[in-house]
């Protein structure tokens, strides 16, 4: 039973070109219906399609992080099918020469490092969008999206589980962000995945697979697939066998569905595509690409590790996304510990991040504030309470955390002669516990250092507090 | 021919024409010719040729990524057979495959 599903996915990746792959079109999300297309977008006989380079560029950058083999010669092909989201009747695509294939992605799983392989990675437009109405017999076509540039990126059939797929797509997702080649935003389609499942037979053999469609986030990845797992399992157990066939995940009843598939609907007639020459990607244009390949996620975590003696899962949380590792590594500084401002982040600036759904890059908090709220914390001249205090205030507002402690006086109190006639005061006042911490109870002094923090106002050292208050005890 | 004749009915479902039987009949003769006559490049030796992936002896035909406005909506919708509220309308479909 170990090991025995086998999933392969198809990731599209939309490229964020300013237009679309073969006209001047607009490719923003959200215009008016049909706001941007064109006569060749539309299919407009007599129209034709010319390859925009940055698009492409964007497939070879994708392709070199994946670990492929970039193809020096390409073609694009024309993939033939009749459905209304398609003006042309024909998507072009590539078949047989694909700008990249035999590639390899290593993610982590759990603690675990797992890696999948690479089919292929190419290059097509994405088609319109339908709307279907819910009163009357018709659909509703909008185009803006037909013509987008995608990069679709194939896997091996070598992910063994539901988790481990999803793992991967995380993974995906986050080097095609780091190389900044695509927003890959799921929810308005930017990141698509299908996949192909199935169980292995008793001798090995590969079993008859389903395609999953309709999986909008990781969530509906790992549970349509692990629906699948069980589906399946199921018909095997009963001596039945799988179709294969098109299934699509109905994220409302948690099942899939087939899509009574037509076998001739899987007739594409590629044949290539007269209207666009061949493209040939030299070593010295494939070279100038590589130059601009960033620090990779993977990369940057293991630097993160060595340089700045971070634990794996701070490393794993920083180097989440690049803006949030940038801003970590703008706010190291010399005379702070690259732990306080990791601390400070994972703990306080991320949870500030969470509580407004937002990212690192909407904050009014600069690096060299974080820089000094970490020094102060560092110097003893605030604490941890009032450091939380400054982040939330500072990512709202913005500001100098110095001058804010200063005015405010803020400061804490950590020397002792201050703290003394507190400490006499609160032993004095609290005569029960003191008498439970001479008889052992050690944990009543949690409650002392509490009474010193209310009357300081949250400004005492509760260290120092504790220290003084153990000492005027015992 | 039979089978020929079959394959293009295929080819008339998948292109969504409707023929009848004689049209069937008369393409699947036509059909049957060019193919005959296509099957004449397999007596020339091509062991060595490189394929041919286009007409034109160019490469590497690129555009910039530079945004230019398409035509008023108006326009655009005037080639839709239909059209409500800036969409094209069609007759309901299900969704694919």
């Amino acid at each position: 039973m170990v090991d025995d599903v086998v999933i392969g996915l198809e990731v599209h990746v939309q490229l964020q070109t300013q237009s679309k792959l073969f006209c001047g079109c607009s490719t923003k999300f959200g215009d008016n219906p049909n706001a941007n297309t064109c006569p060749v977008c539309l299919g407009w006989p007599g129209t034709l399609p010319v390859l925009n380079k940055k698009a492409l560029e964007y497939g070879i950058l994708a392709s070199l992080a994946l670990n492929c083999k970039i193809n020096q010669k390409i073609k694009f092909d024309r993939k033939n099918y009749y459905y209304p989201d398609l003006p042309k009747a024909y998507q072009i695509s590539q078949y047989d020469l694909p700008l990249a294939e035999h590639g390899t992605v290593k993610f982590n799983h759990d603690g675990e490092s797992c890696a999948v392989g690479i089919e292929r990675l190419h290059l097509e437009e994405d088609a319109g969008k339908l709307v279907h109405s819910s009163v009357s017999r018709e659909s509703y076509v909008d185009y803006n999206r037909s013509g987008t540039p995608l990069a679709e990126i194939v896997t091996k059939p070598e992910l063994t589980s539901p988790e481990r797929a999803e793992s991967f797509l995380r993974t995906l997702k986050k080097q095609m962000e780091y190389l900044d080649v695509s927003d890959c935003n799921m929810d308005e389609g930017s990141l698509r995945c299908d996949a192909n499942i199935s169980i292995r037979r008793d001798d090995g053999s590969l079993g008859t697979k389903a395609e999953i469609k309709n999986m909008n986030s990781f969530k509906a990845v790992r549970k349509a697939l692990s629906y699948e797992v069980l589906r399946q399992r199921k018909l095997l157990s009963r001596g039945q066998r799988v179709v294969q066939e098109t299934r699509l995940w109905d994220e409302t009843t948690e099942q899939t569905k087939s899509m009574r598939s037509k076998e001739e609907a899987h007739d594409y007639r590629y044949f290539p595509e007269p209207d666009l020459v061949p493209v040939r990607i030299d070593k010295k244009w494939q070279q100038e690409i590589g130059f601009k390949l960033p620090e990779l996620p993977d990369k940057k975590f293991n630097r993160f590790l060595d340089e700045y003696q971070l634990t794996e899962e701070a490393a794993r949380t920083l180097t989440d996304s690049r803006p949030l590792a940038d801003f970590f590594e703008q706010a190291i500084k010399p005379d702070v510990s690259a732990k306080t401002v990791g601390n400070l982040i994972i703990s306080d600036v991320k949870r500030e991040l969470n509580e407004r759904g937002w990212d690192i890059g909407q904050v009014a908090l600069t690096p060299a504030a974080l820089t000094s709220v970490a020094s102060l914390l560092e110097e003893n001249l605030i604490s941890s309470n009032v450091g939380s205090e400054l982040i939330a205030e500072l990512v709202e507002s913005g500001g100098d955390p110095r001058e804010i402690v200063e005015q405010r006086g803020l400061k804490q109190i950590s020397s002792e002669d201050q703290l003394s006639s507190v400490i006499l005061q609160v032993v004095s006042e609290n005569p029960d516990a003191v008498a439970d911490i001479r008889g052992g109870k050690n944990q009543a002094i949690g409650f002392l250092v509490g009474q010193v923090m209310q009357k300081t106002g949250g400004q005492a050292d509760p260290g120092t507090a504790q220290k003084l208050l153990r000492e005027e005890i015992l | 021919m039979a089978a020929l004749k079959q394959e293009i009915s295929q080819l008339a479902t998948l292109g969504r024409l409707n023929l009848t039987d004689e049209e069937e009949k008369k393409f699947a003769g036509d059909l049957q010719e060019i193919l005959e006559f296509a099957e004449k490049i397999n007596e020339v030796d091509t062991e060595n040729i490189q394929p041919t992936y286009h007409a034109l002896p160019l490469e590497n035909v690129f555009r910039d990524d530079v945004c230019q406005p398409g035509p008023p909506i108006e326009t655009v919708l005037k080639q839709a057979p239909a059209s409500i509220d800036g969409y094209f309308s069609v007759p309901r479909v299900i969704d694919r495959e």
